[in-house]
């Protein structure tokens, strides 16, 4: 996977995921590529009109909290979002993002750092993210994890495999 | 190197010395749990290609959520899953009425200390009372692992939580749970390995444990652990299905947090409308109206909990214009409850009494609540919402309060009736 550049879209803390993708659209909206129109709907009214593929979104503590919906992932992923840098992910958003083929980092130092809108690059492979205030690092994906993210989700990742072994 | 219990028996499964938290692992699950989500997760499963599962041996099926089956719709899921059981050779598969998933797998035997257990269901953490590592995950990750047999997991930190000295007169695990909840918060354990050591909980029975492990999903808990002792080993003696090997945390291991709590210091408490961690001493909120009483689900809803309700109902008749509804979490608690009498004292005091399986819990049908109306649950979840309707307030606590309030008509103390 190359590299992520993009622009920053910073948030507060315990930002959960009823109004990452608002729970009225979950039975309404169940296309894929309809999602991003509704990210952050009642967060950020801008952002779903403005994300430009590649940006970063940087959250505080506990992103993602409140239920499971994997819509909240995948509106953002379909938005081409670059990656989402926390202080910590709710468990099972954490899990989605991987699977869905969207980084999700944890690097306090970096949320500190990082300013609303500057434009930032991560290197997933060296575990490395480069603001204006300098370098960070994280511990970098495991094979594992870069395999499911470069096979574009856990489901074809699946199939990958299960062809593979046929 | 000195290890938790969640690093140590990750490190185990993947083949590995040792493991640090924010280590991702692969891991071949030793049990998979599904339950009334078998269907969606079959459709996950066929769309990645899937036909035959990786291995039969390791699923564990067991309709729960709604049954019997309140809807066509809901007979047309439980019918495919049957067929797909039948198809795939699965042989460990409970239909309507044996009991609640996270109970089934206990009794069973299938949830083995020093095992892996992966279930599409976020109370899965329930069967660290066995000393297994336990957690919840995704359906399409479960449909992955039909697929495929492993799963990527990720190394939690660990809080270990010491209980010292023992619970009270009247006091309950679930007391003890929602006070650690209430103080803590219900974001203290997000992605967390929670352990439960001290001699409070081993002087605990089995199912006052396993509500312990139970509500640790309410925490944010991965996983929860109480270390497997002579209970266990006994319990386990002629159930466990395959031969085991418990995996301990070294004394010395290093947690994120922890936390002590004096048994003797905890007092009955009562989560409070909407949230779990939203505690309050029994004391205070005594006399608040109650239309429904619930004792029953995963947490609450084994044997010894029906014998606090009963021994509070025997003799006494639910209040006016209420109801009670008791479902046992199994049909061996069922009938143990039959042949102890406790049935009939139910039946006697008015409560209503219908078959194993989760019920009104997450408001799937069996006694749900209408508009306004305000329940008191033994369940684990008072989310606005949870039981059906977002008009309506619960109200959680141990069994034998639930029982008094029904007796009451407002929420009341065993101790005031
Ligand atoms: S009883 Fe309630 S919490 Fe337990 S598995 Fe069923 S729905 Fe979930």
């Amino acid at each position: 996977m190359a590299e992520i550049q993009g622009k920053v879209w910073k948030y507060g803390d315990n930002v959960n995921t009823d109004v990452i993708f608002p729970g009225k659209y979950t039975y309404t909206v169940s296309e894929p590529a309809e999602m991003p129109k509704y990210a952050l709907e009642d967060l950020d009214p801008e952002f779903a009109g403005a994300v430009q593929a590649g940006d970063v979104i940087v959250g505080g503590t506990n992103w993602g909290c409140g239920s499971s919906r994997e819509q909240a992932v995948v509106c953002l992923s379909e938005a081409k979002l670059g990656a989402i840098i926390a202080r910590s992910f709710a468990r099972i958003y954490y899990r989605n993002c991987l699977n869905n083929a969207l980084p999700a980092i944890v690097c306090p130092e970096a949320v500190d750092a990082i300013e609303n809108g500057e434009n930032v690059t991560i290197d997933l492979e060296n575990g490395i993210i480069t603001c204006q205030a300098g370098k960070f690092s994280f511990p970098p994906l495991p094979e594992a994890v870069m395999e499911i993210f470069n096979a574009g989700g856990l489901i074809p990742y699946t199939k990958k495999r299960l062809s593979e072994s046929n | 190197m000195s290890q938790t219990f969640a690093e140590k028996i990750l490190a185990k499964k993947a083949g590995l010395d040792y493991t640090v938290p924010g280590q991702i692992v692969e891991i071949k699950p030793d049990v998979i749990l599904s339950h009334d989500n078998t269907a969606p997760i079959y459709g996950l499963f066929q769309r990645m290609g899937g036909e035959k599962v990786f291995d039969p041996d390791m699923h564990a099926i067991i309709i729960d959520h709604a049954t019997p089956a309140p809807s066509t719709k809901h007979a047309e899921n439980h019918r495919i899953i049957r067929e797909f059981v039948k198809e795939q050779g699965i042989k460990e598969f409970y239909d309507v009425g044996r009991g609640i998933c996270h109970q089934i797998l206990v009794e069973s035997g299938l949830a083995l200390p020093g095992e892996v257990v992966l279930g599409s269901d976020s109370h899965t953490p329930h069967a660290g009372v066995m000393g297994a590592f336990a957690a919840g995950i995704g359906r399409t990750e479960m449909a992955s692992i039909w697929a495929i047999g492993e799963l990527w997991l990720r190394v939690p930190e660990s809080l270990k939580i010491t209980v010292t000295g023992e619970l009270g007169e009247g006091v309950t695990s679930k007391d003890l749970a929602l006070t650690i909840i209430g103080d803590l918060k219900s974001d203290a354990a997000i992605y967390m390995s929670v352990e439960w050591h001290g001699e409070a909980i081993q002087a605990l029975p089995l199912s006052q444990r396993a509500t312990l492990t139970n509500l640790m999903a309410e925490m944010g808990a991965k996983n929860s652990f109480i270390p497997p002792d002579k209970k266990v080993f006994r319990f386990l003696k002629d159930r466990a299905r395959r031969d085991y090997e418990a995996v301990y945390p070294d004394d010395d291991a290093k947690y994120i947090r922890e936390v002590k709590y004096d048994g003797g210091s905890i007092e009955p408490v009562v989560a409070c409308p909407h949230s779990v961690d939203n505690v309050k001493p029994l004391s205070e909120i005594r006399g608040t109206h109650i239309d429904q009483a619930f004792l029953g689900t995963c947490t609450n809803g084994r044997l010894d909990d029906l014998a606090a309700a009963a021994a509070v109902l025997e003799g006494k008749k639910i209040a006016d214009g209420r109801r009670m509804i008791i479902i046992p979490a199994s049909e061996a608690i069922y009938l143990a409850a039959l042949q102890a009498g406790y049935l009939e004292t139910f039946l006697k005091a008015g409560a209503v009494i219908e078959s194993p399986g989760c019920g009104p819990c997450m408001g799937n049908h069996m006694g749900v609540p209408a508009v306004g109306e305000v329940s008191i649950s033994t369940a684990n979840r008072n989310f606005r919402g949870r039981m059906g309707t977002k008009e309506s307030e619960v109200y959680l606590a141990s069994p034998a309060v639930v029982a008094a309030s029904a007796v009451a008509g407002v929420i009341e103390s065993p101790a005031n009736l």
